[in-house]
């Protein structure tokens, strides 16, 4: 008996069409098709830290935008300039240490802080992975994943920054409100920067070093320098996130090259979608309150991540967010081949 | 002399470290980033059989190796075939794997001084005046051994030479019917096999601890770029290259460098020789 073969059309929806070009404008359905996702993601952030109550739940929102922000940062170096970073730690770190001694060394306030800390870590971090930078896949991925290893090494070993004790007694916000919103608000602008910075010029370049860098070297453009400035923005982000832990935690020490830093944001980023960026900020919006309710179970933590992590890459690679988009975009049916 | 016999111990030690990873990067292409994992997994359960089992040292080793491969294998046919090709979640998927295998080990209490094997043969010999205990010069007997035999292998038997075959050119390999998957999952399960033989040999001279299972990685990685890829002259000349200089920095300086000189040794091969030490410019095209 010949069986039945089907398979599956997936058609855009014409809304989706229509929306796309100038059309948006034309009716209050188009623009809200277009605007709902993006209303959704801002409002329900800006809202968060209005709606849970205790000051623990307020201090995870923050951690949550803090992981969203590795995780774009991530998710920027691994799917559009393929360089997969296993040691987001190493941005983290160096961040949190630059602004602590710029708040304390420098005596900056909070403010100017966090953004130098950001831009002079970025840059400490391109210098430092400079070598490494000719590097593809599996190489890339294990020298990163030494990197804040041997950095928290060097701390320990030479006694520097204050060796295993860290350094205290940084200022800190001054009210849950600022620690919410500063982060938040950081958090929106990274994201809707970075997508749109991806489908710029250089987005096309870099994601041109992702799929063929020879063709990008035989265009006269160096692949190189590319990756410098693809690396130096990612760390740049996580930067960010590293001082304001320093600044949250009034205190910046080894943990901030913890493992948590590098394996969280990819966990977040496999599960919400790789290659769409808000995947990775939804990932760690579902990764960290769930963490934080299984915190009494301790180090199991983590294995409990790994274990859905490796459900993911392998049951459904695509993640929660190319899903979402595509059921949002798409109509699907049933055709007999 | 302290530094020359010290230096070769932990240049074996390394190449034993190495070998397994450099065996399934070899052949099929694949970082076995659970590599680390592997190996603390076996020696917990080599410790699980000899000191809860009671099951014998002879016995308790050989099933050990016997599990792990076992459990490589199954890793390669039911977990890793699904990403094959695909080199981010290759990664990310072998690492999440080893990160489950460590941190589970982590919570199940394995940390602290009281895990840990016994040594096979206690003693100590003097070796051009040098204090050596036997489990060190086992380590470096049982290190070239398994060069040795690993080399029969892969010159000499069916499979060796069909893995070989897949690891040099896979079409005309799958061409004469040698079945890459196939291959793939041996290859697997002889590098976890090989790793656990790692833990059994060395693992004695120290603790079980999880933080072993991560450097254990970091220097087999090492050792495979500086060596260059597939190239067992290239890695075995690594680890003694790595293997001297850390030596040489733990006994200047503090023992703290160790990880460093890796790391150095992989940037400073980047920069001088991309391919790595024995590398062929065919690997160059891949790695850079």
């Amino acid at each position: 008996m010949a069986e039945v073969q089907r398979r599956k059309e997936r058609l855009d929806r014409g809304i989706k069409v229509r929306a796309e070009s100038i059309y948006a404008v034309s009716s209050w359905e188009e623009a809200a098709y277009l605007l709902a996702p993006r209303i959704i993601l801002v409002l329900g952030l800006l809202l968060a830290p209005l709606l849970v109550q205790s000051p623990y739940w307020k201090r995870v929102v923050t951690v949550v935008c803090v992981y969203g922000l590795l995780g774009l940062s991530f998710d920027f170096l691994a799917h559009f300039v393929g360089l997969v970073s296993l040691g987001g730690a190493l941005a983290t770190g160096v961040g949190g240490y630059a602004s602590a001694l710029a708040n304390k060394a420098l005596g900056l306030p909070v403010f100017l802080s966090i953004p130098l800390a950001s831009l002079a870590g970025g840059v400490v971090c391109t210098v430092l992975l400079l070598p490494c930078l000719p590097l593809r896949g599996v190489y890339f991925a294990i020298v990163t994943l030494m990197y804040p290893l041997v950095l928290s090494r060097l701390v320990e070993a030479f006694n520097i920054l204050g060796g295993t004790d860290g350094i205290p007694g940084v200022q800190g916000f001054g009210g849950p409100w600022a620690e919410s919103y500063i982060i938040i608000s950081a958090l929106l602008l990274c994201l809707f920067g970075l997508r749109r910075l991806v489908n710029e010029d250089l987005g096309l370049i870099l994601r041109g070093v992702k799929d063929n860098d020879q063709a990008v070297k035989a265009s006269g453009i160096s692949v190189t320098r590319y990756k410098a400035i693809a690396v130096f923005i990612a760390s740049t982000l996580g930067c960010l996130a590293g001082a304001y832990l320093a600044h949250l935690y009034m205190w910046a020490g080894l943990s901030l090259f913890a493992l948590d830093f590098s394996i969280l944001p990819i966990a977040a980023t496999v599960i919400g979608g790789g290659g769409t960026l808000v995947g990775a900020v939804v990932g760690s919006m579902i990764l960290i309150p769930l963490s934080e309710l299984l915190r009494e179970f301790g180090t199991l933590r983590i294995a409990f991540y790994a274990l859905v992590l490796m459900g993911f890459i392998v049951v459904r690679s695509e993640g929660l967010m190319v899903w979402a988009q595509r059921k949002y975009h798409q109509f699907e049916r049933w055709v007999q081949i | 002399m302290e530094i020359i016999v010290y230096g070769i111990v932990n240049s074996v030690s390394l190449a034993l470290m190495a070998l397994g990873f450099t065996l399934v990067y070899g052949i099929s292409r694949l970082p076995n980033f659970a590599h680390g994992a592997f190996y603390i997994l076996a020696g917990y359960l080599a410790w699980v059989g000899i000191r809860s089992l009671n099951m014998g040292y002879i016995v308790s080793v050989l099933l050990t190796i016997f599990v792990v491969g076992i459990l490589g294998m199954a890793m390669y046919r039911f977990f890793l075939i699904r990403v094959r090709g695909m080199p981010i979640s290759e990664i990310i998927a072998s690492y999440a794997m080893g990160l489950f295998i460590l941190e589970a080990l982590r919570w199940k209490g394995l940390k602290g001084m009281t895990f840990t094997l016994p040594v096979i043969y206690p003693g100590t010999i003097f070796l051009f005046d040098v204090p050596v205990d036997y489990q060190r010069l086992l380590v470096v007997a049982i290190g070239a051994g398994i060069v040795a035999g690993l080399w029969l292998f892969t010159k000499f038997t069916r499979l060796g030479l069909a893995l070989r075959g897949i690891a040099q050119d896979e079409q005309a390999a799958m061409m004469l019917g040698i079945d890459s998957d196939a291959m793939a999952t041996v290859a697997t399960g002889l590098g976890s096999a090989l790793a656990a033989v790692a833990a059994i040999v060395l693992l004695p001279l120290g603790n079980i601890v999880v933080e072993a299972g991560y450097q254990v990685l970091i220097f087999a990685v090492a050792v495979c770029i500086v060596g260059g890829l597939g190239s067992w002259a290239g890695a075995i000349l690594a680890s003694f290259i790595i293997g001297f200089a850390q030596i040489l920095t733990v006994s200047y300086m503090q023992s703290h460098f160790q990880v460093v000189v890796a790391l150095l040794a992989i940037i400073l091969t980047l920069i001088a020789k991309p391919s790595g030490l024995f590398g062929r410019q065919k690997q160059l095209e891949e790695r850079v």
